[in-house]
């Protein structure tokens, strides 16, 4: 028996992370060559050979990514058609949308709770009115005119605000004793999460109209965003739901001896510890939306994606696809990715902490 | 006796908890009624205001709309029936080739992400969180745009070794000329299924008499996937074949598979790939060092400790949600909508509801196949996981 090998140092990483054998060598030389074929023209591509200065496309003669196209279409990429003496009332909504994100992350302080709720309430209603306006003295602006990132942030929110609470009560449904309940609730969740998205939205756009008494028109965008919070809250329910089948059954025990009722004891018992448990895939759950939100494209409204897609469609600077997909890609995995690392963080803090 | 107590006083039967949970399902079950009344009622009224001719009867009539690329037979003197179902044999067309490029994609990125090179292991995490994190629509039209830009214009056709053509109008195969004898094929799938089953009936007595051990799975493997591979290539020579050429500005002859598909393909596959990895990431990662260490105790050697012990753990904790991926995958081929590839819902809630305006309807249908499909599935990993269960001891 021949003496163990030094794993120590550079060389010793190296011969045990990348040529532990033949066929680790070979892999090794394989992704090594992989790289030496990708990395230089890509980064030449995006970086190097790269146009970033300018205002037309005549800018970008050298022969890499045409920056020029994001640079000089990045407003309507972020507002859309929204009109320009209005945009600080986006920049606000914005803003206030930072505040609740902000608010998340702070430590906890005493009236954290409060500050909360009372940023919730102002922030909820008051998005909406200042983006739509018609109120308060602010001009209406018609949400045909909406468009760019601020409508993939809006129908991810306000999505995930409609979903939450149907989507409570539909898990609290599916564990009803109450045949009835339980069988509405599995019928509705099943049923949303049995179809695809595009067909919902389509769903959602062509059949609300014809549901609402003659005389109510229902907004397109608020169309889309039923139809989304419709598929999102059935979802969210199976997450929510997976919470409570882990709460303990003493813990239901315990609520009922003290003597609180079903809804005292769910409130004061069971959620608090089911909603905690079940935070970091609530947080998965809106990445999805977040991303889905790309679909409402179909149903000719701009989101992020939708707005490079007609921007690219604009004679002038037509085929510049790459670098719209390439910039919507960033913006996208920028969010998403660091969403998914905060709920990694606190599915981490949450396994830590004992039970 | 709280129930007998309520009847005696009936003032205090609202006090009693299956009164209660009776009224309260009574409330919900009217109130969900009277709201699906309400929307149905106003849709007749919003129906018969407008004048828009209801029911299914349209379903009979010629549909109009061509479709440039079918797996059965079919033109737009066809019905909307025979339409829909080109839709229907599209999505399961992309959706199974879908499921094979993102299975093994998926298989082979979850196990560099565990494997002890640095280099893979790191290519591997990365093509996770970049797939990961970003819309699959996304996707859909990157590679659309990648596959039309990226691919040679008909003249500077690429040759697939004198078999074929691939340009930006898709990749153009030899056609077998109608009547070839290619039912063979699933035939002989079947009878390799058939005699790999009866084959491990008798490896497992004999190992139960004798202690000899089979290689079943070797076997099994060459009887499953060689005989109908044998068949294919015996059918294929016994077949006239209609070649592709080039001709002027196009391809004639043979079949042609259009772009759509080849950029739905990458999407779905290169999007769920990922997913798929993470899940059998997690499988392998579920199955405890002792497990491993046991086997090797036992005198197990590396392939048998993986094939005996290590496999058939992880497989039990990958399946379920491999499956519930395939079926979004299924789901997700409806992103095919944006790029016009002929599939349920472009087919269907694109073409035929804008040449019909029948929306009630041809959603109704289009939400009903994909609930069946997924109600199939759903039942079928019923039967797994109670084979499963008790399996487990």
């Amino acid at each position: 028996m021949s003496a163990p090998r030094i794993a120590a140092g550079p060389w010793g990483w190296m011969r045990a992370r990348l040529f532990r054998g033949p066929v680790d060598t070979a892999i090794t030389f394989a992704c090594l060559y992989l790289l030496w074929l990708a990395v230089p023209p890509v980064l030449d591509w995006l970086v190097l050979s790269a146009s970033w200065v300018g205002d037309s496309r005549d800018a970008c003669t050298d022969g890499g990514a045409c920056w020029v196209f994001v640079r000089v279409r990045f407003a309507q990429f972020m507002y859309g058609f929204y009109p320009e003496a209005e945009r600080w009332r986006v920049n606000l909504a914005g803003l206030l949308v930072a505040a609740l994100v902000a608010l998340l992350f702070l430590p906890a302080f005493r009236g954290k709770r409060a500050v909360a709720g009372v940023l919730l309430a102002v922030a909820v209603p008051g998005i909406v009115i200042l983006l739509s306006g018609g109120v308060l003295g602010l001009r209406p602006v018609e949400t045909r005119d909406w468009g760019g990132l601020m409508v993939t942030v809006f129908m991810a929110l306000y999505g995930a605000i409609l979903a939450v609470p149907v989507s409570l009560l539909l898990a609290l449904g599916r564990q009803s004793k109450l045949p009835v309940v339980r069988a509405l609730s599995i019928l509705y969740v099943e049923f949303w999460r049995g179809v695809p998205i595009i067909a919902i939205i389509f769903l959602a756009s062509n059949l609300l109209p014809l549901i609402v008494p003659a005389g109510v028109t229902v907004d397109k965008l608020a169309r889309a965003l039923i139809g989304l919070a419709l598929v999102i809250s059935a979802y969210m329910a199976e997450v929510i739901r997976g919470g409570l089948l882990a709460i303990p059954k003493g813990q239901y025990e315990a609520a009922r001896s003290l003597g609180l009722g079903y809804w005292t004891g769910t409130r004061l018992v069971i959620l608090p510890q089911a909603i905690r448990i079940v935070i970091p895939s609530l947080v998965n759950e809106f990445i999805a939306l977040f991303k889905n939100t790309t679909l409402v494209l179909i149903v000719s409204l701009f989101d992020l994606l939708g707005m490079i897609q007609s921007a690219l469609a604009d004679p002038k600077w037509v085929g510049l696809n790459l670098e719209g997909y390439v910039f919507a890609g960033i913006v996208f995995w920028i969010v998403c990715f660091a969403m998914s690392r905060w709920s990694q963080r606190l599915e981490r803090r949450l396994e830590r902490r004992p039970n | 006796m709280p129930f007998t107590d309520s009847i005696l006083r009936p003032g205090r039967l609202l006090h009693d908890g299956r009164v209660r949970g009776w009224l309260a399902q009574l409330a919900i079950a009217l109130g969900v009624l009277g709201l699906v009344w309400y929307f149905v009622d106003n849709a007749g009224q919003n129906l018969a205001r407008s004048g828009v001719a209801t029911g299914f009867d349209f379903m009979g009539a010629r549909s109009g709309v061509d479709i440039d690329f079918k797996l059965i037979e079919y033109g737009p003197d066809s019905s909307y029936a025979r339409l829909l179902l080109v839709g229907i044999a599209n999505t399961l067309f992309v959706s199974a080739f879908g499921i094979v490029l993102a299975t093994v994609l998926g298989f082979a990125v979850g196990i560099g992400r565990l494997s002890q090179n640095w280099l893979l292991q790191g290519f591997s995490t990365i093509y996770v969180e970049a797939v990961r994190n970003v819309p699959l629509l996304l996707f859909v039209l990157l590679w659309y745009y990648l596959v039309i830009r990226g691919l040679p214009a008909p003249r500077q056709s690429i040759d697939l070794f004198g078999a074929g053509f691939v340009n930006n109008r898709g990749v153009f195969l030899p056609s077998p000329v109608a009547g070839a004898p290619f039912y063979a094929v699933p035939a002989a799938f079947a009878a390799g299924v058939l005699a790999t089953l009866v084959l491990r009936r008798w490896a497992r007595a004999r190992q139960d008499a004798t202690g000899r051990p089979f290689p079943v799975f070797e076997a099994g493997l060459a009887l499953v996937a060689g005989l109908p591979l044998l068949a294919a290539v015996v059918a294929a020579l016994a077949t006239p074949w209609n070649w592709p050429a080039l001709r002027g500005f196009g391809v004639r002859g043979g079949v042609a598979v259009i772009p759509e598909f080849l950029a739905l393909l990458a999407a779905l596959g290169t999007y769920t790939a990922a997913f798929i990895a993470e899940i059998v990431r997690g499988g392998i990662l579920s199955v405890t060092r002792g497990q491993r260490e046991a086997a090797a105790a036992l005198g197990l050697s590396r392939r048998q400790v993986l094939r005996l012990v290590v496999l058939p753990q992880a497989m039990r904790v990958i399946i379920p949600p491999l499956t519930s991926q395939y079926v979004n995958l299924v789901k997700n081929s409806s992103y095919a909508a944006v790029i016009a590839y002929p599939e349920i819902v472009s087919v269907f809630v694109g073409s035929a509801l804008n040449n019909t305006g029948r929306a009630v309807e041809i959603i109704a249908i289009t939400l009903a196949i994909y609930l069946a499909i997924n109600v199939s599935v759903s039942l079928l990993m019923t039967w797994y996981s109670a084979r499963t269960a008790t399996a487990a001891r």
